[in-house]
């Protein structure tokens, strides 16, 4: 329990730490969003009364601790560039609500292929005994986690897209609008994002498998009879499966944080093309929440990866 | 593991280490003459020879400004593979001093410390190197300040823990009660023991380095043109991808190929040292 | 995820490669445009920036407002010649002395809820546009409105300040329902030939055909979408995967990518893109540095590299198509590199071991960064030592466009149809002259010009600022781009304005 206190305290302070290095960075970065909003050509008159209606005259401490206020309760604030159909201003919640399906179901299609890929591919190269196979499989996992996402991306797109014309590339279908395509066309985004998981979840599954193939008890259970089969996939691969699952984790948190650069190559309008876009525009509640957000994704996902090494090992002692 | 795999694996010059040696050797002597000659001009343009597609005068082809692609190849590599070393440098010398610190010390600095790292860490690496360049502005230099601090808290955990292991070992404390000074108890006594473990995640690093750099780059806050750079060459020449693919080939593949070289000669290392995981 | 800066940013009035520019005949565009219209049907759009507001008279961006050309209208309108044509207005008069302009409303045109266009909603938008209503004038031009009367229940009659002979080109301000100003931006109504379904932000905005057009036969499309798309490569992707059927900004190189599956048309734009050279910062502040420049840049390579040579060459700050009004100065400095000449004006100058030259691009253009390539290269051959710092939109607008603080830039200034726009804001204390242009005979000129209602005069002073600005090198002007715009080969009917609008109601399908 005091454990986890601890760790509540400080997912807080970091959180905090967060939001005011975010709102400091908005402070300094040069940009200021009412001419960003209004251009050129806007009268003097309508700058300031913009300026008024977001609240940007206010001094930047008063800004910062009424935005806490409202987050604490729950409001998290307007978006200052997308006006919402029925009222003035787009909720941030809602705007990010609309964009947190793609990349969550991206991040799901991704995982669902490290998964049924990663894993037989794991296990066969552990379990294989040709030499060939072993460089093979070691070379092209090298090479896939040697590939940079986007030019990754730029490769999909040119073999599945252009040359093999399985997909419209860019032509992004929503999932309200047909969510069978909507999946087809995530295949491919959620491919680049794979590849590279895929080499190396494959690698940590062999070497971890490798290392149980080594242990006592597979020893001890060849001894009392069992066959080759059920020790692998009974014993060997059960086990060589946990600090893989954690493994997975963290991949999980890496994608639900936002796949920046391949959204962006695939056109896809999840949270981490809102994000570029935002900063761009310096839409300034759109992107204070979406890196708390992400943040709070990353460090909670790794929080739970600790809790489950603990679980399956409760040797590991508070550090 | 069997034998067999041995014979692939370790051994003094195993078959990874010779073809990481070779891969990386060709991607550094390429770069690093091309920051100081090149067969064509990087800059020169010729309205004439436009997507002129690979050949042997011009091995890589040409761009949309008739430029030759392989000159600029040679220099992006060079530069890229100088920026990352500095950022190697830069943020591995940041972690060792404030791991070091931090590490043997623990207490308020500690906790302070690795607060900001945690930090940095929740955020993606991405963002932050674009906010800081937002903020500091494009340009070599602030992108190896900005990957530098992005890096720096990997290497401060690494180094901290290895401090935390090794400060309470026997030599350091017999080093203690002999009297010997806390800087050199630091520097003397412990750094070089943890170097074995450092190297590794240095090795990482460089990559990691390359591949970032590449990638800021292709969003345009990286090197800035007309200086030749991979990662900005693969973004202009994604929208030819139809038309001249050689020109997203050839940057994109040369990322590729010093990537690999480095990752396989790491993983050659590893298994010369028998240390495969 | 291309440069960071290019994400998204509003294509403001100041950017860029915008505009669809008419072709000086004003023809509808298109091999077939002899074949028969045939109604119905729906086209995709591709866009490159998100909306910035739904209200037409807060909407700013010109991506913006080439949209909005299809839901609202004015009393007048703008046609594909550069002129007007007469819009929620059947006629107008303008007073001897230029003050009191008198609208006559036309018969039965319907806002898309159905009402029909009263002088009271002509009174409340023009009165919101100038300030009248609440204080706050949304349209600068027309602050000069003084007084907004109805005569009758079909004229209105509005009284300004000070003549002026460019104002009508102002009246093309949108006419929205009386009271609904708060409304608009959510729930547009105008009476344009679409009207509003639906707008998602960063995927598009979606419009369907209004039945009750008051111009007979138009529109032909049931449906229009306008979708964002990342970057101009998503596009070329997207028109390659049939997902869209027209794009309007694309480079040259897209452009030829495109030529066999599309037809690909070319038609000047409204934008001057120059090398805009703060006046004074130095080394700029010397006028022989400047003109060092003009003579250094090969202006016809810039267009062949980036535009495939279907850009206009320019040399001072008018569009060649205000034919009126444009004189042609490109022997001043002439169209190639004349490197001599400047390192000669660099020597006098006292730089004849060259100088460095930091020119700052809004990252989020690739034309401009691309000219930035080029000149960069040209400026090495004359000994001045020019580096490239890509800046983000907003960061532009702020440090650079209001702020002053850079030595160079590239950039675009687009026109809207009266010329006095683009000459206006070089006068010396101009809110908008940001390369800080200082020339007395320039200020005095144009004052005299604004004052003037006689045409031919106006002309003669328009012709001596653009002089004024080529000799003294206020920037280095370079071309006006070619707006390349990709149509499906099955469309008909588009037509090209030498204005920021894309007119969807005269595209058909082409049976």
């Amino acid at each position: 329990m005091k454990y986890f206190m601890k760790k509540l305290i400080t997912l807080i302070m970091t959180l905090f730490l967060v939001s005011v290095a975010a709102f400091l960075a908005f402070q300094i970065i040069p940009g200021d969003v009412v001419t960003s909003i209004l251009g050129t050509e806007a009268t003097p008159e309508r700058e300031e009364q913009l300026r008024e209606e977001l609240g940007l005259n206010k001094p930047p401490v008063e800004r910062y601790f009424s935005w806490v206020a409202d987050v604490l309760r729950g409001d998290l604030g307007e978006s200052y560039r997308y006006s919402k159909n029925m009222n003035e201003m787009m909720p941030v919640a809602e705007l990010i609500g609309d964009k947190l399906p793609v990349t969550l179901w991206l991040a799901a299609v991704s995982l669902v292929l490290i998964v049924v890929i990663a894993i037989p591919l794991g296990v066969l190269w552990a379990r294989s005994s040709s030499h060939f196979l072993d460089a093979v499989l070691g070379v092209v996992t090298q090479a896939s986690m040697a590939v940079p996402s986007f030019f990754l991306g730029i490769l999909v797109t040119y073999l599945f897209g252009i040359l093999l014309k399985l997909f419209a590339p860019g032509s992004y279908i929503s999932c309200q609008e047909d969510f069978g395509g909507f999946l087809k066309y995530l295949l491919f985004p959620a491919l680049s994002i794979a590849i590279p998981k895929i080499a190396m979840t494959a690698r940590f599954l062999r070497n971890s498998m490798l290392t149980e193939l080594q242990s006592d008890y597979v020893r001890t259970a060849y001894s009392k009879g069992c066959t080759k089969r059920r020790v692998m996939y009974g014993h060997v691969l059960r086990n060589a499966m946990m600090p893989v699952v954690t493994f997975l984790g963290m991949i999980i948190a890496e994608i639900v944080a936002g796949s920046i650069v391949i959204e962006q190559v695939f056109g896809l309008p999840g949270i981490g093309r809102l994000l570029i876009s935002s900063i761009s525009t310096r839409d300034f509640p759109v992107v204070e929440i979406l890196i708390l957000y992400i943040t709070f994704v990353v460090i909670f996902v790794y929080f739970l990866v600790d809790i489950l090494y603990r679980v399956i090992d409760p040797r590991i002692s508070e550090v | 593991m069997g034998d067999g795999r041995k014979k692939w694996g370790a051994g003094k010059w195993n078959k990874y280490l010779l073809a990481g040696l070779l891969m990386t050797g060709l991607a550094l002597l390429m770069g690093l003459v091309g920051l100081f000659w090149t067969p064509y001009s990087t800059t020169a343009m010729s309205a004439a020879e436009k997507f002129d597609a690979p050949s042997l005068g011009h091995l890589f082809g040409t761009d949309n400004f008739g430029r030759d692609i392989f000159s600029r190849v040679m220099e992006g590599m060079g530069t890229t593979v100088v920026i990352s070393s500095l950022v190697v440098l830069f943020s591995g010398s940041v972690g060792i001093l404030l791991g070091a610190l931090t590490g043997y010390f623990g207490g308020m600095l500690d906790e302070i410390v690795m607060r900001v790292v945690d930090a940095v860490n929740g955020f993606p690496s991405i963002l932050l190197t674009l906010v800081i360049i937002s903020i500091l502005g494009s340009g070599k230099q602030n992108v190896i300040l900005s990957l530098g601090i992005v890096f720096v808290p990997s290497y401060i955990r690494i180094v901290r823990s290895e401090f935390i292991r090794l400060r309470d070992a026997d030599y350091i404390r017999r080093a203690r009660l002999m009297g010997v000074g806390r800087m050199r108890i630091l520097f003397v006594h412990i750094l070089p023991n943890i170097f074995s473990v450092f190297w590794v995640s240095v090795m990482i690093g460089f990559n990691n380095a390359i591949l970032a750099e590449s990638g800021m780059s292709y969003l345009g806050i990286g090197v800035q043109p007309p200086d030749a750079s991979l990662g900005k060459m693969l973004s202009d020449a994604q929208g030819y991808l139809r038309t001249a693919s050689w020109y997203s080939l050839a940057p994109g593949l040369s990322i590729v190929w010093v990537v690999l070289g480095f990752a396989l000669f790491s993983e050659g290392i590893r298994r010369r040292n028998g240390r495969e995981q | 995820m291309k440069r960071i800066g290019i994400l998204l940013t509003a294509l403001l009035t100041m950017a860029v490669l915008g505009g669809c520019g008419a072709d000086g005949t004003g023809e509808s565009s298109g091999d077939n445009s002899s074949k028969e219209p045939a109604y119905g049907g729906s086209v995709v759009v591709g866009i490159q920036q998100d909306i910035d507001s739904l209200d037409p008279h807060e909407a700013t961006a010109a991506g913006t407002k080439e949209i909005l050309f299809n839901i609202f209208e004015g009393l007048v309108k703008p046609d594909e010649n550069g002129g007007l044509i007469n819009a929620v207005a059947s006629d107008y008069t303008i007073s001897e002395d230029g003050l009191v302009y008198t609208f006559t409303l036309r018969d039965n045109v319907k806002f898309h809820n159905g009402n029909v266009v009263t002088c009271e909603d002509v009174k409340y938008s023009l009165e919101r546009v100038s300030g009248l209503l609440d204080g706050t004038p949304l349209i600068s031009t027309l602050k000069t409105i003084q007084a907004v009367d109805i005569l009758d229940e079909k004229t209105v009659q509005v009284t300004v300040e000070s003549p002026n002979t460019e104002l009508i080109y102002s009246f093309v301000a949108a006419i929205i329902p009386a009271g609904s100003g708060e409304n608009e931006a959510a729930d547009p109504i105008g009476t344009g030939p679409f009207s509003y379904v639906s707008y998602t932000p960063q995927v598009g905005i979606l419009l369907k055909k209004n039945p009750d057009y008051w111009q007979a036969g138009l529109p032909y499309l049931d449906e229009v979408n306008f979708k964002i798309v990342n970057s101009p490569d998503s596009a070329v992707l997207e028109l390659q995967g049939g997902t869209i059927d027209i794009y309007a900004y694309l480079t040259d190189s897209q452009a030829q990518e495109l030529q066999e599956s599309f037809r690909v048309e070319a038609s000047p734009s409204n934008v001057v893109q120059a090398l805009f050279l703060n006046n004074s910062s130095a080394p700029l502040d010397d006028v022989r540095v400047r003109q060092a420049i003009c003579y250094a840049l090969d202006r016809d390579m810039i267009n062949e590299f980036v535009g495939g040579g279907n850009g206009t060459v320019i040399s001072s700050a008018m569009l060649p198509t205000l034919k009126d009004n444009y004189v042609d100065l490109n022997d001043t400095y002439g169209t190639t590199a004349n490197v001599e000449k400047a390192k000669e004006l660099l020597a006098d100058a006292g730089y004849a071991d060259g100088l460095d030259l930091e020119i700052a691009i809004p990252s989020n253009y690739e034309f401009h960064m691309q000219t930035g390539e080029v000149v960069v290269e040209q400026l090495k051959e004359a000994g001045i030592n020019a580096t490239i710092k890509a800046v983000e939109w907003s960061t532009w607008l702020d440090d650079i466009y209001n702020g002053r603080q850079y030595q160079a830039t590239i950039s675009g200034i687009t026109c809207d149809t009266t010329p006095g726009y683009l000459l206006n804001r070089f006068q010396t204390d101009s809110k908008k002259n940001f390369i800080n242009f200082a020339n007395a005979e320039y200020d005095e000129l144009y004052l005299s010009a604004q004052a003037t209602l006689d045409v031919q005069e106006k002309i003669e002073a328009y012709a001596q600022l653009q002089r004024i600005l080529c000799e003294d090198a206020g920037s280095a002007f370079l071309q006006v781009p070619a707006n390349m715009t990709a149509i499906n080969k099955k469309l008909s009917g588009y037509k090209f304005y030498p204005v920021y609008v894309q007119d969807l109601s005269t595209v058909f399908w082409a049976e």
